[in-house]
């Protein structure tokens, strides 16, 4: 299981990047199976940490998506309404979900040592 | 999505557990089980089954004998199907219907000899049908044994099963017909194999002791048979149009809102009265777009909520999201629905049941 050392996670599984783009762990990925729909947020939404606002859908189960981060959605995945499936096979690059302008409190979020610990 | 909840401790477990790892399946709660939800994915499994042959655990499932003189006139007495037109050595779909109009559970009937019957139940229902059975036995001339932890139960369906299983059993399987129930031998240790499935392609079911369940399950990996869970079963018997106990089917449905109406005969049985009413409701299948459905969502036709969705999946075979709702029976009859998704409401468009047949 990949857990890139630049990014933060969140305990729901989230990763953020130092740019604000935010997407599911390689963890989840897995967890979730094959990917077969993607909800996204509206450009322009302020969120707060914690508030649901994209959902991932499995073959078996839709599982909400949580901001990492408060802020601003700045853009959102749009290749993801065609081929949702890239949130398995490219989870930290072509599978991203949304982009975040984060503003100064973000949630807690561990690193990638301690979210891998967590998650073995 | 959600925190991982690993709490397995208290779980039953089939004898192919340690099978299961080995594959690398991952494993969770189902019904009071321990099962495999998926092993290589969903989708690669389903379609192994629909276009080779795939294999499921079933083992969670329960086996009651009913035996003696009066076997015959006890199971007539709590279902709905006519099992005095089973003869040895065939099986057949049924219902033990409650006495307040929905069901107990569905169950398939299997004849092993004249007096010696085999009836395969639901995991999830094992206590309640067999408190329910024992407190119907009454003084018919019949024993009533519990066998579930005797047995594995490993279910080999897809096209290509008659052909990987062929250089491996004793019985010629092509002569064998859908619903037949027998006696064999495979990779050499006696089983039971029956003809039937619930994935809509052709298949087995392989009834084996289970000490000997994991040499099956191996042997049958070794002949080619792709592993598939939990996941695929419900798309592959979704796509079928079957019913799932706790879906479409529970103590407060009206069975006949499914339209199997086949499976009650003119016969007297418990529940009669109940089952013999017209539904309220009737079972229809949903697809969309693009917007996955699932169990729970609301089904409005023309701003009013006429039922709920029961089951809903994307379709591997199809391509699209499908779905089975209850609906008022008027309502179904006009066509046009919308579900309501996370407080909006999709467009939902009316496909016959089954989405799929071979």
């Amino acid at each position: 299981m990949q857990t890139p050392s630049e990014l933060k996670y969140a305990p729901t599984h989230e990763w953020l990047s130092g740019d604000g783009t935010v997407g599911i762990s390689d963890f989840a990925q897995d967890q979730l199976g094959d990917v077969v729909y993607v909800e996204l947020p509206e450009v322009g939404r302020e969120v707060k940490a914690g508030e649901t606002l994209a959902v991932v859908e499995s073959v078996k189960t839709a599982s909400d998506i949580y901001a990492p981060a408060s802020g601003t959605i700045t853009a959102v995945n749009d290749a993801l309404s065609g081929t949702p499936e890239l949130v398995n096979s490219s989870p930290y690059g072509e599978g991203w979900l949304f982009k975040l302008d984060v503003g100064e409190a973000s949630g807690e979020l561990m690193d990638a040592a301690a979210y891998g610990a967590a998650n073995n | 999505m959600a925190q991982s909840d690993t709490n397995t401790q208290q779980l039953k477990r089939t004898p192919l557990h340690a099978a299961h790892l080995r594959s690398g399946a991952r494993m969770v709660e189902f019904g009071g089980w321990e099962m495999p939800v998926s092993y290589t994915g969903v989708m690669a499994e389903h379609q192994a089954v629909r276009q080779q042959a795939g294999m499921f655990d079933v083992s969670h499932m329960g086996e009651f004998r009913v035996t003696g003189t009066g076997a015959l006139d006890f199971l007539q007495s709590v279902t709905t199907n006519d099992v005095s037109r089973l003869k040895a050595g065939r099986a057949h779909y049924n219902w033990l219907p409650g006495e307040s109009g929905g069901l107990i559970d569905d169950i398939y009937v299997y004849r092993v000899a004249e007096h010696d019957y085999l009836l395969v139940v639901n995991a999830a229902n094992i206590g309640k049908d067999w408190a329910h059975l024992k407190r119907h036995l009454n003084d018919h001339d019949a024993q009533l044994s519990d066998e579930s932890g005797q047995w594995g139960l490993i279910a080999v369906q897809g096209p290509q099963t008659g052909a990987l299983l062929q250089p491996h059993c004793d019985t010629n399987l092509g002569q064998t017909k859908k619903n037949d129930f027998f006696a064999a031998h495979l990779f050499g240790v006696p089983v039971w194999l029956a003809r039937t499935g619930y994935t809509g392609e052709d298949g087995f079911e392989v009834f084996v002791p289970a000490a000997q369940a994991e040499a099956i399950w191996d042997a049958l990996l070794g002949a080619g048979l792709t592993p598939a869970g939990l996941g695929a079963r419900d798309t592959l018997r979704l796509e079928a149009g079957f019913p799932l106990f706790g879906h479409e089917f529970s103590a407060e449905i009206h069975p006949l809102s499914s339209g199997y109406s086949w499976v009650v005969k003119d016969k007297a049985h418990l529940g009669r009265h109940h089952i013999r009413v017209e539904p309220e409701h009737r079972l229809i299948g949903l697809a969309t777009d693009k917007v996955p459905l699932r169990e729970g969502y609301p089904v409005f036709q023309g701003g009013v909520q006429v039922g709920v969705v029961t089951s809903g999946t994307v379709s591997p075979t199809l391509g699209h999201p499908i779905a089975m709702a209850l609906v008022d029976r008027q309502a179904a009859e006009q066509g046009a629905f919308e579900v309501e998704v996370r407080g909006k409401r999709v467009a939902a468009r009316v496909l016959e049941l089954p989405f799929y047949r071979r």
